[in-house]
Order: C-alpha cells, then sequence, then structure tokens
C-alpha cells in the first residue's frame, strides 16, 4: 500500500508535481501514466525516500520510506536511471546490495536466474545492452522478496518476448497479493497489463479510476456513422450538445447522440445506414484526450511547451 | 490489509545495521578492478620509491655536499614514496563516492540504507581500515627494505623517532583517506573531488609561501599537508607543528569535511 496525500515537489519556481493525493493497492497492477516530464519519475523517487518532498508526504506500508528497519523487504524499486556501478559485475552489485540487508548468496542467484542474467552476472554490468539493464533493475527490486514493487518504465529498452516476460511478472506479482506500481509512458503497454490507472499531466492528478473506466468515459457518445445520404443526415443530427465532423463525404464522427438516437433519426427520415459504429476509445486515445485537456488548461498560466513533446528527465 | 501482511517470504528478515552497511561497502570496494589497481599503485609508491630513494642517495653519497649529509635523514628517506601515497590514497577515497554519483549506483544504495548516515560510516570505517592495514605493512617493507638500501648510512626502528615515524605514514594516509571521503560526498563529482584534494595537499602550501611573512606562521602550520607532516617524520620542520598537534589539525580537516558531507547527504535529494 502506498499513500500519497498533497505530494508536492518544487525546484525553484517549476513545480514538478502539484499536491498529489492517491493510494495505490495490494493486489493488482497499478499504472501510473503520464506524459514525459509529468512528474512521474520524480513522484517515485520521493515514494523511495530520494527526493525530499517540498510538502505533502508519502508512505509505503503506513510509514516514511527512510524509516523503514529493512527496506529492500518492503519495498523494491526498479528506476528509471540506472542505479548501478557499471564497473562491476551484476553478481557483486547485487551482493553488496543484498549484504545491507544480511540476505544471502543464495537468494542472489536466484533473483539472477529468475530473470535470466545467469551467462552474464559476472560480467561488467557497464556492458549490459538496455535490456539487460532492465533485467538487472528488476532483479535488484525482487531481492529482498518485497510485498510492494515500484518500477520506473520496466518495459524501457526490453524486446517483445522481455516486455511479455514482465507483464507476465507483474501480474504473477499481483495476483501474489502485492502492490506492484508501474509507470509508463506507453499506454498501450499499462492497457495490457494495469487494472487500475493513475493518470498525471503537469504533476497534477488527472485520474485515479479503472483501465475500463478511463476507455468507457473517453468514448462516450462517439459514434462512426457511414450513410450515402449522410450530408442529409448531418443537417438532421444537429443540436446543441451535438458535434458532428467528416472525414470523407459519406463517413459522420457523431458526439452527444448515442448509436441508438442515430439510428432512429435516420429510419425517421429514410436515409440508408452502412455502418453505425460506437467509436471504443483505446486507451492510449483516452490518455490523449486527458492529458490535451490538462496541456491547454496550463497554456494560459504557463508558457512552456505542451507537455506532450516536452522531453524532460 | 491481509494480503499486504501476509509472509510472502521464505527466508528470514534482517534489519539494516551499521555492520551490515559497512560489509555492504566491503564488497563494493573490492568488487571494483580501480579499487585494486589504486591500493596496489600506492604500495608500489610507498615501497618502490622509498627504496629507489635510498638507493640513489647510498650510491650518490661521496657526492654529497657537507650541508645535505648533516641534515640527511635515513629515515626520511625510505619514507619518502608517502607523497605520492597520498595522491593515490586521494583519488580512490573520493572515487568510492563520486563513482557512485557518476553511475547513479547511490540511488541503490540509499534505497538500501535510507537512513543514509550509515553508507557515509561504513565507507569511511572500510577505506580507512583497509588504507591503514596496508600501508603499515607497506610502511614497515619501506623502512626495512629502504634502510638495507642506505646501506652504512642507513639507522634500525629503535633510533629515535622511527617507529613512530613508520606507524605515522600508515596513519597520515588513513587520515588522508578519510578527508578524500568527506570531499566526495561533499562535492559529488570526481574531477571536483580530486582536484579540490590535489589543490589542498599541493598547490595551496605553495601559494601559501607568497603570503606576507608575518601571515604565514598563521596560515602554513595549519594546511592539511603541512599540518600532517610530523607524524611521519622523525624531526618537524622549523615553523611547522608540533608532531602531535599537528596530527590533531589534519584529523580536524578530516572530520570538518566528514561533518560537513554527513550533513549535504542528509538533506540533499539524491
Amino acid at each position: 500500500m502506498i499513500e500519497a496525500r498533497g505530494l508536492t515537489k518544487r525546484y525553484g519556481d517549476k513545480v514538478a508535481v502539484d499536491g498529489l493525493s492517491f493510494t495505490v493497492r495490494p493486489g493488482v497492477v497499478t499504472g501510473f501514466l503520464g506524459p514525459n516530464g509529468a512528474g512521474k519519475s520524480t513522484t517515485m523517487r520521493m515514494i523511495l525516500g530520494l527526493d525530499r518532498p517540498s510538502a505533502g508526504s508519502v508512505t509505503v506500508n503506513g510509514r516514511h520510506y527512510a524509516e523503514l528497519q529493512a527496506p529492500l523487504h518492503e519495498v523494491g524499486a526498479l528506476l528509471e536511471a540506472r542505479a548501478v556501478h557499471t564497473s562491476r559485475s551484476a553478481y557483486n552489485h547485487l551482493r553488496a546490495l543484498a549484504a545491507t540487508h544480511g540476505i544471502s548468496r543464495a537468494r542472489v542467484d536466484e533473483v539472477i536466474d529468475l530473470v535470466g542474467l545467469t551467462d552474464v552476472a559476472r560480467k561488467r554490468a557497464g556492458g549490459f545492452s538496455l535490456g539487460m539493464g532492465q533485467r538487472l533493475g528488476i532483479a535488484t527490486a525482487l531481492l529482498g522478496d518485497p510485498p510492494t514493487v515500484v518500477l520506473d518504465e520496466p518495459v524501457n529498452g526490453l524486446d517483445p518476448e522481455g516486455i511479455r516476460w514482465v507483464r507476465d511478472l507483474l501480474k504473477g506479482l499481483a495476483a501474489e497479493g502485492r502492490t506492484v506500481f508501474v509507470s509508463s509512458h506507453l499506454m498501450s503497454e499499462m492497457a495490457l497489463t494495469a487494472e487500475h490507472v493513475i493518470v498525471v499531466g503537469r504533476g497534477r492528478l488527472i485520474a485515479d479510476t479503472s483501465v475500463e473506466e478511463i476507455i468507457r468515459e473517453a468514448s462516450a457518445n462517439a459514434v462512426l456513422v457511414r450513410s450515402p445520404g449522410a450530408a442529409q443526415l448531418r443537417t438532421a443530427l444537429a443540436g446543441p450538445d451535438v458535434t458532428v465532423s467528416s472525414t470523407e463525404a459519406d463517413v459522420l464522427h457523431v458526439t452527444g447522440l448515442s448509436a441508438a438516437q442515430i439510428g432512429d433519426t435516420a429510419r425517421g427520415m429514410g436515409i440508408a445506414l452502412h455502418e453505425l459504429t460506437p467509436e471504443r476509445a483505446s486507451l492510449e486515445e483516452a490518455f490523449m484526450t486527458m492529458t490535451r485537456d490538462d496541456v491547454e488548461y496550463h497554456g494560459h498560466l504557463s508558457a512552456e511547451a505542451p507537455v506532450l513533446e516536452g522531453e524532460r528527465a | 490489509m491481509s494480503a499486504q501482511t501476509a509472509p510472502l517470504s521464505r527466508f528470514p528478515r534482517k534489519r539494516v545495521t551499521p555492520a551490515r552497511a559497512a560489509r555492504s561497502e566491503w564488497i563494493k570496494l573490492i568488487s571494483l578492478r580501480s579499487s585494486w589497481i589504486t591500493f596496489a599503485a600506492s604500495v608500489a609508491a610507498v615501497i618502490g620509491l622509498g627504496v629507489l630513494i635510498s638507493y640513489v642517495t647510498n650510491n650518490n653519497w661521496a657526492h654529497l655536499d657537507p650541508q645535505e649529509r648533516l641534515a640527511f635523514d635515513p629515515v626520511g628517506r625510505s619514507l619518502a614514496g608517502i607523497n605520492l601515497a597520498q595522491l593515490a590514497i586521494g583519488v580512490l577515497g573520493v572515487l568510492i563516492v563520486t563513482g557512485e554519483y557518476t553511475t547513479g549506483m547511490i540511488r541503490s544504495s540509499l534505497m538500501a540504507v535510507p537512513r543514509r548516515l550509515p553508507v557515509l560510516a561504513g565507507k569511511v570505517v572500510v577505506f580507512a581500515a583497509a588504507t591503514f592495514v596496508l600501508m603499515l605493512a607497506s610502511a614497515f617493507i619501506a623502512f626495512l627494505l629502504g634502510q638495507q638500501a642506505l646501506g652504512t648510512h642507513g639507522t634500525s626502528l629503535g633510533a629515535p623517532g622511527a617507529l613512530r615515524a613508520v606507524i605515522g605514514v600508515s596513519l597520515y594516509l588513513t587520515v588522508i583517506a578519510v578527508f578524500a571521503v568527506g570531499l566526495g560526498f561533499i562535492l559529488r563529482s570526481t574531477a571536483g573531488g580530486i582536484a579540490t584534494l590535489f589543490g589542498l595537499l599541493l598547490v595551496v602550501p605553495g601559494l601559501g609561501r607568497l603570503l606576507p611573512t608575518t601571515w604565514q606562521p598563521h596560515v602554513l602550520p595549519y594546511l592539511p599537508s603541512n599540518a600532517g607532516a610530523g607524524v611521519y617524520s622523525v624531526h618537524t620542520e622549523p615553523g611547522m607543528l608540533s608532531t602531535w598537534t599537528g596530527f590533531a589539525v589534519l584529523c580536524a580537516w578530516a572530520v570538518a569535511a566528514l561533518l560537513v558531507g554527513a550533513l549535504l547527504l542528509r538533506r540533499r535529494d539524491a
């Protein structure tokens, strides 16, 4: 269980995280979504006691990270930025961290085997590919067999097989009753992995809901209509809360009306319909819609570049 | 509630203690090739340079002028390698800290030991202990081989101040090691740490001699390398602090660097 209350981080006059409050519960994979620069990594660093909040607080299992007696047995973490000495072997890296908690060499060998690094465990970590580095990071996170796992962009740099492996691993950890908190800017990946999502933009909470709910909300009342009488139908559908757009001569995108209402209107006017499809947005689109609003909302308050283009580390 | 408190582990959970943090630092120290190379360089400097200088001195004895013969100090000759060794030890002391910052390892270290100070304490204890033992052995070897190389001009450990000077080599280098670790935590950058350390040990004493002569007695004896020189020398230089007062001043430098480093480690974001 991770609980953030009014969590805020300022760097000078720049606000990276702005009053975030959320709860990450055990037993499900919780995705932490947001464009680059939305404050995800900063939030995770505050959870892990690396950065000090400017205001508010965040606790893991009811305690501040710095107060944990055996943190590796409470929280396992993978940070987006590498956290490994490049000249040390993967084996010695894990052994050094294990030593802080008196964790045995047998467990070190076990996690190396678990992430599939046995063949390269004695080689310098600096020579690892991005994917191998991520695997070492995941091994580090699992070292203490923690009930809470915090992973920043774990699928970064992994091949499709590796991505699938991480996805299954995370679901497996959640199924064992652990708290799994995973950040990503890849919405499609989260749609497949997470059940619950916390969405942030510009350091502010945009949504804290289930993946299902987000898609349902974002795709509300959008209907694709294909009809030879599109122009005529368009006029008929017009109303105060209805927007109709068109990309092709015989295609309409209607929001503000249900498929049933459109179908009835068409029937009443004797217009043939060739297609009438409620559009179900992908999580990707849902996310774009949400963060676009957020960018616009902030647009007149700040002169910074839109979040979606900002590649701030 | 039941889900997250359910025991998931199949092995006993032990908490972080300063001893475990130190054990971790020991593994970190010996698992980097740079540690072995730098330690080897400092051993080579103390022994190799000491013996070489002793040998050359003996061979050129006939050419020394009377002034030089009068000031001749067989103990100092055999321990001359300390000047080079302090640089190697200092570099390693900075590196065991800044190497973690430049690679990002520090984040792993601090996540494992979130109270942070045991990381600093562990590094200091482990590195200081390794330096002391290694340099003590090296200084004894340098002294014994050096006196051999000096032939009839050599002396013995029984000579006044000789034993203290030999042990002093190790004491001085150990305090330099601690000082360097402190600088590493303050500056967090390898270049900055090494430049500051070398500047204080080598450059500032030279610059100090440009100060007005009335100021010099208030500055020069208190610089780390000047203050610490007495402990590994049989005779203290004129104008410098007495052996143990000087050594205490050197220790104060190291403690100050460590305290500032500890304060910053606690306060700063990692």
